[in-house]
């Protein structure tokens, strides 16, 4: 019993795990140095590594298409030098990430990576291209502690998890109006993490605040949904990931809650609208450093990115495939000026700024992107809208 | 943490108690295999897994939404039939497969738990990779997402001061305790009952006093997966979702719950069901939710250190039996 329970857990940990450092990791962009062309001189290669085929490829699948058409949309235009997308399936795990890195780092010689998607993997990819000096540029790894690390060769075009919760504290306590809120978390290091952080942001602009924990293991919520509908917030934030979140509102939106409920980017999926119920998750609110936009309500670029991305893979922008693109624009942008080499790339990565289909892509000097935009989504009807950014949202 | 405790009393009573129930009804499995043949049958939460997904196939099947009153009730019986009989015939079947066949051949009772362990782990993978992507037409990889279909409406039927009864609590409540009777009358005053608990009691005895031993435990078996099942029904009802995996965490709770009401003692299942439900809610609504699992644990060691055979104990079994 013990043995098998422990089994079993160890299971369901990893899983977890393997799903968070999918969230986190995101972000992250490899530097490379030496590698450049693929040999006839006029083609270079950059790799995109993430989770392909893992449980947690939904998260990473959008930002490979985005990326993919960025690179395509450019060799459609007849450079002088072309680039080869490389793709590095790592499932979100760092050992095979690492494994992989090597091999692209020495056989196919790239000269930058879109990646690693994780954050987990990302602690482990980091420092190989660091040594091997490759640039890397992650769509959606968004840890705190990557930005510490001191890497020079890392960057990511995502705010990280610090600069999200900021954001939908202000949104909470600002637009949204909220004077009570309770925060939930399933007790892992991203959900956790996110929830602490934005119950200690609202609790600084002198909203009250509980918390408590849920198991995602478990599916009755009800001790978490009496504790909520004692406290009689005007808004519930979970951090976590979509599949509990769904239960978790469930469950609230039926004890009778009238509060607003929100979550972060672990919740941003379709899913989390099955798991609620249309009904229920009307009026959910989400938040994330990611831009889903696809009507290009907040720039003109994002409008033609969403059409582009429709006609070629027949299905909306998802989550981070704007940054998927935006991170392969940076690397198009560095060859388009004459790099080929990875410290030439690296180099020019420090200065470049151009407007994103999402975000105007600038680096700081820690691979941070400058602008720190966090977005907030409502869930209208069975879709995730965009709201705007977090500063100026307004809920409907 | 008192006041906490107080202010979340009543809704944590309801909730404790139609939790509960579903424990107790998953328990009676465990503790009624545990009786004839003292093996702990660790697929039975799977076969609970089976009927929550039997449920699940009934109601999209019909095609129903927003159900409430005598058509709810109406349909969660449908659904507790087809639950029950399909996690009965898999009962039985498993025991046909994974545990007769040991049994004949006289395998420790060692054998017969890894038997049940990779039992278990069968027909959760046979769910994940091959029943749910075939049935619920999702993709291969989406075998081991939960699925979930609304089915029916959560409104407040009874409404005392600050006790609030949904139509939901309700008829779990009523319908896992109408299953309870039901099982208490059969294992009392039947053939098959009197089988059961001869049995349990002395096996040796039984089979010279011409029980045929086989029956029996087949019958203990589909009667205990028929319990799952309904229990699989009400646990539908309530969440409205379910996955591969579900059997798991319940599972251990539902065993647990047996222990603690004393192993083999199929009243003792009922009473640790509701004890631990309640326990697990008045628990977290003092010290927090995450303290759920913690405290309701603590309390069973505490239980078990001064009646080591349970609240109700074995030998009533024996006595009663």
């Amino acid at each position: 019993m013990e043995r098998l329970g422990t089994l079993r857990r160890n299971m369901m940990r990893v899983a977890g795990a393997v799903a968070m450092s999918a969230v986190l990791a995101l972000g992250a962009v490899a530097c490379g140095d030496d590698g450049g062309g693929s040999g006839d001189g006029d083609s270079i290669t950059i790799g995109f590594m993430g989770d392909l085929t893992g449980e947690n490829s939904g998260l990473v699948i959008p930002p490979k298409q985005g990326a993919e058409l960025a690179i395509e949309q450019y060799n459609a235009t007849n450079p002088e030098v072309k680039i080869n997308l490389k793709t590095y399936d790592s499932q979100g795990k760092p050992e095979q990430a690492t494994t992989l890195a090597l091999g692209a780092v020495k056989n196919d010689k790239i000269v930058g990576l879109i990646g690693p998607a994780f954050s987990g993997e990302s602690q482990s990819v980091g420092p190989i291209l660091e040594e091997a000096k490759i640039p890397s540029v992650s769509p959606s790894a968004t840890s705190i502690t990557l930005a510490e690390k001191g890497w020079k060769y890392w960057h990511r075009v995502v705010a990280d998890d610090a600069v999200q919760s900021t954001g939908a504290a202000t949104f909470l306590s600002g637009s949204a109006g909220a004077k009570k809120v309770f925060t939930v978390h399933d007790n892992q290091d991203y959900g956790k993490g996110l929830a602490d952080a934005i119950g200690a942001a609202v609790k600084a602009k002198g909203v009250t605040t509980q918390t408590d924990a849920v198991d995602d293991n478990a599916t009755d919520y009800s001790s978490t949904v009496n504790k909520i509908m004692d406290f009689k917030p005007d808004a519930v934030y979970f951090g976590g990931y979509y599949a509990v979140a769904g239960r978790l509102f469930k469950q609230l939106a039926e004890a009778g809650y009238e509060g607003k409920m929100m979550s972060g980017d672990g919740s941003l999926a379709k899913e989390l609208i099955t798991g609620t119920g249309q009904e229920n998750a009307q009026g959910a609110l989400l938040s994330c450093g990611c831009l889903i936009d696809t009507a290009g309500e907040t720039n003109a670029n994002a409008k033609k990115f969403a059409d582009d991305y429709k006609a070629k893979f027949g299905s909306e922008v998802a989550i981070y495939s704007t940054e998927g693109y935006d991170a392969a624009t940076a690397f198009i942008e560095a060859v388009k000026a004459g790099n080929t080499k990875p410290e030439e790339i690296n180099e020019f990565l420090k200065t470049v700024s151009f407007d994103g289909v999402g975000k105007p892509i600038k680096f700081d000097q820690n691979g941070e992107l400058a602008a720190q935009d966090i977005f907030i989504y409502e869930v209208q009807g069975n879709v995730i809208k965009l709201l705007g950014n977090a500063n100026e949202a307004k809920v409907s | 943490m008192l006041d906490d405790f107080i202010n979340q009393f009543w809704p944590s009573t309801i909730d404790g108690l139609s939790l509960g129930a579903i424990y107790a009804l998953l328990a009676l499995g465990y503790t009624m295999v545990y009786g004839v043949l003292r093996l702990i049958n660790f697929a039975h939460a799977d076969i609970f897994m089976a009927g929550t997904f039997a449920a699940l196939w009934t109601v999209r099947g019909l095609g129903v939404s927003d159900l409430n009153g005598i058509a709810l009730i109406g349909v969660v019986a449908l659904c507790g039939v087809v639950a029950g009989a399909v996690a009965g015939g898999g009962a039985m079947l498993l025991e046909v497969v994974a545990y007769r066949p040991l049994r004949k051949r006289g395998a420790s009772r060692l054998a017969a738990l890894i038997s049940a362990i990779g039992a278990s782990i069968f027909i959760q993978q046979l769910f994940a990779t091959v029943l749910v992507p075939w049935i619920f037409g999702t993709s291969k990889e989406g075998g081991k997402l939960p699925v979930s279909e609304h089915f029916r409406e959560m409104t407040t039927v009874i409404s005392i001061g600050p006790i609030e009864i949904t139509n939901v609590a309700l008829i779990i409540f009523f319908g896992a305790v109408l299953m309870m009777v039901a099982l208490d009358q059969f294992v009392n005053r039947t053939r098959l009952g009197r089988g059961i608990r001869s049995t349990a009691q002395d096996p040796e005895t039984a089979v010279l006093m011409g029980v045929n031993i086989d029956r029996v435990v087949s019958v203990t078996f589909v009667v205990g997966g028929v319990m799952a099942g309904v229990a699989a029904a009400l646990y539908f009802l309530r969440f409205e979702q379910t996955e591969y995996f579900v059997g798991f965490l319940l599972g251990i709770k539902a065993f647990t719950a047996a222990v603690l009401g004393g192993i083999g003692n199929i009243r003792g299942a009922l009473v640790g069901g509701f004890v631990l439900g309640l326990l697990e809610m008045y628990g977290s609504s003092i010290f927090g939710s995450e303290w759920r699992d913690v405290v309701a644990f603590t309390l069973l060691i505490l239980i078990l250190m001064f009646r080591p055979t349970g609240i109700l104990g074995e030998s009533l079994q024996r006595a009663r039996a």
